[in-house]
């Protein structure tokens, strides 16, 4: 039986081919996001792991501060604090490090280097080994920074930025003086390999201390390395006893547990991002295998039948189909894995591009990913084959004598029943989640999956209509060769819902985000329409603080009238992390705030609150409350307004002054522009343009272009997701080709008839072109509306942020005409192999 | 009805016989080489018009290639085929494709229908195609000489296998071809939708002046003909014309016993006449 089965397999090339095609795109996606979602947690483990010291002292509330777009702490360390660190008999040494955020590196070209995706590190040269005791960083070529006006970059940037040694390095800094430059000595590479697309910038001590410190000799951390035999804890518990207030001991293993946490939140978006298109693309490659299976077993319903009337038992018969596929899943998955692998490169290409590097050998193919590919291609395939093996079991040895093909009917209304029964479960869901149900976006998704794989299950019901207009109108257009299509994507409706199906749930997918992405869209234009009432906003794309020269410059040009400065500060109240805006005083010039309690004046300690966040502390104008910023400083701020919430400020508002006071570096997070009546709106948009002068990141903004950023924001995500719901598209093309050839076949003798009473080859190119179009109309129709439905509903469910609901009809129109080219190109193989059918074999068959 | 139509034969005989279609030293090979095989090996006809003629020969004897061929279903490896005045082995595709749709009917043994077509959709079929409308007088005329007015809106599903070669012999007549060719049009059918189905054949050519060419195996089938024309390996070998049952049989007799197991080039074939189809088909 086994051997049997396995040469029916190899006797089938093509339909072999074309159904293993499907599994192969699935499982080489799924293993192709595993293995780069492994290679980037490597690439990422590999650089914590190789530049953490044993211990290290650092701000309080410091770590959840990395990145540094909120500044930084309000206190530092003395090079006394350090001396008496090293000089504990659990330290062997003590090494006080400079960091700061926020500096960027211009290439000679003055473009910046890296993009704005991967931060940009800017420290001091120390000696302090990592916890393994091997130093951090390994000099590549030239030396070490010694003087002030000297800079080390990682390989990858000197090479990006087209900086040789001895070149003059250009650096845009976040404090004080804006353009800076300094000259390269050397270059270094993490001691982890690769530095995952960062740019490293290291200067020495002094010169660190001259661009984040004023020039002051302190420090922002220590690295601490244990002596012999004394353990990471014993490290941390001893260097407790000597740490200034506002500063803690961290050991190095907490140090990697936090960064991995921290970057694995980040990662795990990614991967998961990735996954899911994975999972849909698998899932859509199991319905084309349920088809193939389907029609394979129908054509093969007298070879079966003779089987059994050999003496197969139902089980022998149902388990040689179900070897078949699992033979066809190994061979296949195998093949995916292999693509995969080369998927997983492409994908790091991609990520390379927009500055997130992952180090080549990180991506390998792990047993993990291999297992989870195969027993993801053999699962889908078996579930998937499933039914048409237990139907082949099904079938009679009576069958064996029959001439015709029986298709079966029986069952359609039972599944309509089931059907609509399983749409109104989902819309049970939908409303509950609607009605306000906890979790209730949760609810509208179980609902809205429910609702696609239902759809898709009845596809052959509640796809008639389209059908029988798709024949209505190819009778129109083509004559008879268009209705024998649209009977033809009739006659078994089963397989042409089936078919459609896979192209259904990508379109309703592809829909459901368009939806939302314009209702986005148009909500940012209305939110900004009415709360930019700013003449021009100046902030930097990747939300980095910047310095108040660019501030003061444009305050220097002539026809702005106010300029209103806001700098953003992490800050822990009551243990969770706070964003809050300093704002000056000019703020309210520029922004109408709507007060609901309270009087905005600020005075000393005063704070504006968002009412959300009020509310749920329970403040009301005159209460108090402690924000504590990283290094100690705690201020009590007293709530003097409860306002809406307005885009243009934070959750927690405060006088731009208190965050000085409280020992915060000055630093602008964005500037507020109103320009005088009649004065030059072009000149002064240029002359703010010069103002920003080399800083690559900071933009002049005003209303419409900053809508613009915003909404190209938006459009790349959803293009984006486009790209990774095409693969969804393309295995669903596959599924047509695969029907379409399979029907060709079971045809050969009509399609020989229909040539010789007078069909043409041209025509009946057509014929099976139309079809595949009605294929693939029936899919785009039900997916466009279920996707439209989906994402109004989710819309509905979202309005706080969504504020406007947009269809967007010019795209849903191309996704139907992009449906129909789908059809057309799926038809292009069939049709040709119909064509080419001799009209004299196809009838005198048998 | 035998009387009435050896009537109208003597009639016709005094009439100047037109060519509906003829072939000249037909040729078929298969294969190459060693395993070379003569389907047809020089044949030459004549298909008079307004006239049924059977081409009978038994399995392998290259009967259904030679209709094929005349019916611009295939194409000869030497040797001319004239169809209506014209030559077929210069024309392209399209231009066969037109002359099957508009001079050529054709009847086959079964799978004849469009399921997925009424019955008067596949009786109109040849004419759609061509994006042309049937004449509605010829189309009654042709609907009640088969007898299916009242199953014009059917499947093909919904039919017999008898009604459903009507129907088929319908379509072959709706477009007024020079010619209709029917390969075993009878096979599968029992004997009395057979008789029906010849009857009609035999009615088109007395009522109508359809000239009709049809490649059987059935002595019965044969004798509805005018004429019945016997092949033999690839070739000619005998005709009788206005034959009885009884004839044919001592012709088929005659014609069994002697050459097929001498025969060392036809093809090895089951019994169930599948013999003409080329032996490698690849599928």
């Amino acid at each position: 039986m086994l051997r049997l089965t396995l040469r029916n397999l190899f006797a089938r090339k093509l339909r072999l081919l074309m159904s293993g095609l499907a599994i192969v795109l699935g499982v080489g996606f799924l293993s192709g996001v595993l293995v780069f979602s492994n290679g980037l947690s490597t690439t990422f483990d590999r650089i914590i792991n190789g530049s953490t010291p044993d211990g290290l002292v650092r701000a309080e509330g410091g770590e959840s501060f990395s990145g540094g777009a909120l500044g930084t702490a309000t206190a530092t360390l003395a090079p006394g604090d350090v001396e008496a660190l090293a000089a504990l008999p659990e330290v062997e040494r003590a090494d006080g490090g400079v960091d700061g955020f926020g500096m960027s590196l211009l290439a000679s070209d003055g473009s910046l280097v890296g993009g704005t995706g991967a931060p940009t590190l800017a420290f001091n040269r120390n000696e302090a080994p990592n916890m393994a005791g091997e130093p951090i960083l390994e000099l590549t070529q030239g030396a070490w920074p010694d003087s002030s006006t000297e800079v080390v970059l990682d390989d990858a940037s000197a090479d990006r930025g087209g900086y040789a040694l001895g070149d003059q390095v250009r650096l845009i800094a976040p404090y004080g003086e804006l353009e800076r430059a300094a000259t390269l000595v050397g270059t270094a590479e993490l001691n982890g390999g690769g530095t995952a697309g960062a740019t490293l910038l290291v200067f020495d001590t002094e010169g660190a201390q001259e661009l984040f410190l004023d020039g002051q000799d302190r420090y922002t951390s220590v690295s601490l390395t244990a002596a012999e035999g004394v353990s990471q804890q014993e490290l941390v518990d001893a260097a407790e006893r000597v740490v200034p207030d506002g500063f803690v001991a961290v050991s190095g293993d907490d140090v990697v547990e936090e960064s991995e946490d921290a970057i694995g939140a980040f990662l795990d978006v990614i991967s998961t991002f990735l996954l899911v298109f994975a999972v849909i693309a698998v899932v859509v490659g199991g319905f084309i295998i349920v088809n193939t299976f389907t029609i394979l077993v129908a054509q093969r319903t007298r070879e079966l039948a003779l089987l059994r009337a050999l003496g197969a038992s139902r089980g022998q018969v149902t388990r040689s189909v179900l070897v078949e596929a699992a033979a066809l899943a190994l061979l296949a998955s195998t093949v995916g894995i292999l693509l995969g692998w080369a998927l997983a490169r492409g994908l790091a290409a991609v990520f390379r591009a927009v500055g997130l590097d992952i180090a080549g050998g990180a991506l390998t193919l792990t047993p993990g990913a291999v297992l989870t590919s195969y027993a993801a291609g053999l699962l889908v395939t078996l579930v998937a084959a499933y039914l048409p093996a237990r139907r082949a079991g099904r079938v009679a040895p009576v069958a064996a004598m029959r001439v015709d093909q029986v298709i079966h009917k029986g069952s359609l209304r039972r599944r309509t029943l089931y059907g609509a029964i399983a749409l109104a479960v989902g819309a049970g869901f939908v409303a509950a989640g609607l009605a306000g149900a906890p979790n209730g976006t949760l609810l509208i998704g179980i609902g809205a999956v429910l609702w696609i794989l239902t759809v898709a299950a009845i596809s052959s019901v509640v796809g008639r209509p389209v059908l029988i207009a798709c024949r209505a109108a190819f009778g129109r257009l083509f004559g008879t060769t268009g209705r024998l299509a649209g009977e033809n994507a009739l006659r078994d409706p089963r397989r042409t819902g089936a078919t459609a199906s896979a192209l259904m749930i990508g379109l309703a997918l592809v829909s459901t985000i368009g939806v939302l992405a314009a209702s986005l869209n148009t909500s940012v234009d209305d939110l900004v329409d009415e709360e930019f009432t700013a003449d021009y906003l100046v902030q930097s794309t990747a939300f980095m603080p910047f310095s108040t020269e660019i501030g003061d410059r444009m305050e220097q040009v002539e026809g702005v009238e106010t300029l209103s400065r806001q700098q953003w500060a992490g800050a822990t109240l009551d243990g969770d992390l706070v964003v809050v805006s300093g704002n000056d005083d000019a703020f309210t010039d520029v922004y109408d705030l709507d007060v609901l309690e309270g009087d905005p004046e600020l005075g000393q300690n005063g704070a504006l609150v968002f009412e959300e966040t009020a509310s749920r502390h329970g403040w009301h104008p005159g209460d108090s409350f402690r924000l504590s910023f990283p290094g100690g400083a705690v201020a009590e701020v007293t709530v003097a307004a409860v306002i809406a919430e307005n885009p243009s400020t934070s959750d927690i508002s405060v006088p731009l002054a208190l965050l000085t006071r409280e020992g915060l570096t000055r630093q602008d997070s964005t500037l507020s522009i109103l320009v005088e009546d009649g004065a030059d709106r072009a000149s002064v948009e240029a002359d703010l343009e010069d103002a920003v002068g080399a800083a690559p990141v900071v933009g002049v903004f005003d209303k419409e272009s900053f809508a613009e950023q915003i909404r190209g924001q938006v459009n790349q995500l959803l293009y984006m997701i486009y790209g990774l719901l095409a693969l969804a598209i393309v295995i669903a093309v596959i599924g047509i080709v695969n029907t379409l050839g399979l029907s060709v076949i079971e045809r050969t003798r009509e399609i020989g008839l229909l040539r010789a009473v007078g069909l043409d080859r041209p025509s009946l190119r057509r014929m099976v072109t139309l079809e595949s179009v009605a294929i693939a109309v029936l899919g785009a129709v039900l997916g466009l509306v279920l996707g439209v439905a989906i994402g109004t509903i989710l819309r509905q469910q979202l309005r706080e942020d969504l504020t406007s609901l947009a269809i967007p009809m010019g795209q849903l129109a191309a996704f139907l005409v992009i449906a129909v080219i789908v059809g057309v190109l799926a038809a292009v193989i069939p049709a040709i192999r119909a064509a080419r059918l001799n009209v004299l074999e196809a009838i005198a068959e048998e | 009805m035998y009387a009435a139509r050896r009537i109208r034969q003597a009639g016709t005989v005094t009439q100047e016989p037109t060519v509906a279609a003829h072939a000249t030293d037909l040729r078929k090979v298969y294969g190459s080489g060693d395993s070379e095989v003569h389907a047809l090996d020089g044949v030459s006809i004549e298909l008079r018009a307004g006239e049924f003629t059977a081409i009978m020969g038994p399995s392998g004897s290259g009967k259904s290639t030679l209709m094929h061929c005349l019916a611009a279903l295939d194409t000869p490896s030497g040797g001319e085929v004239v169809v209506d005045g014209t030559a077929l082995s210069s024309l392209s595709d399209k231009a066969l494709t037109r002359i099957r749709r508009e001079r050529i009917g054709f009847v086959f043994q079964a799978f004849n229908l469009i399921p997925t077509l009424t019955a008067e959709e596949n009786i109109t079929l040849p004419l759609s195609l061509a994006g042309r409308k049937p004449d509605p007088a010829w189309f009654d005329l042709v609907v009640d000489t088969v007898g299916l007015r009242d199953r014009l809106d059917h499947r093909p599903s919904e039919m017999s296998g008898g009604q459903q070669q009507r129907v088929a012999c319908a379509r072959a007549l709706i477009a007024q071809p020079s010619i209709v060719f029917a390969d075993e049009p009878t096979g599968n059918l029992d004997s009395t939708s057979g008789a029906e189905v010849l009857g009609f054949l035999r009615r088109s050519v007395d009522e109508f002046g359809q000239t009709i060419v049809m490649v059987t195996h059935d002595a019965v089938a044969a004798s509805y003909s005018d004429r019945v024309v016997f092949l033999a390996d690839g070739k000619f070998v005998d005709e009788i014309t206005a034959p009885s049952r009884e004839e044919i049989l001592a012709h088929m007799a005659e014609l069994h016993a002697p050459t097929a197991p001498a025969s060392p080039t036809a093809p090895t074939v089951s019994p169930e006449g599948e013999a003409d189809a080329p032996p490698a088909r690849n599928e």
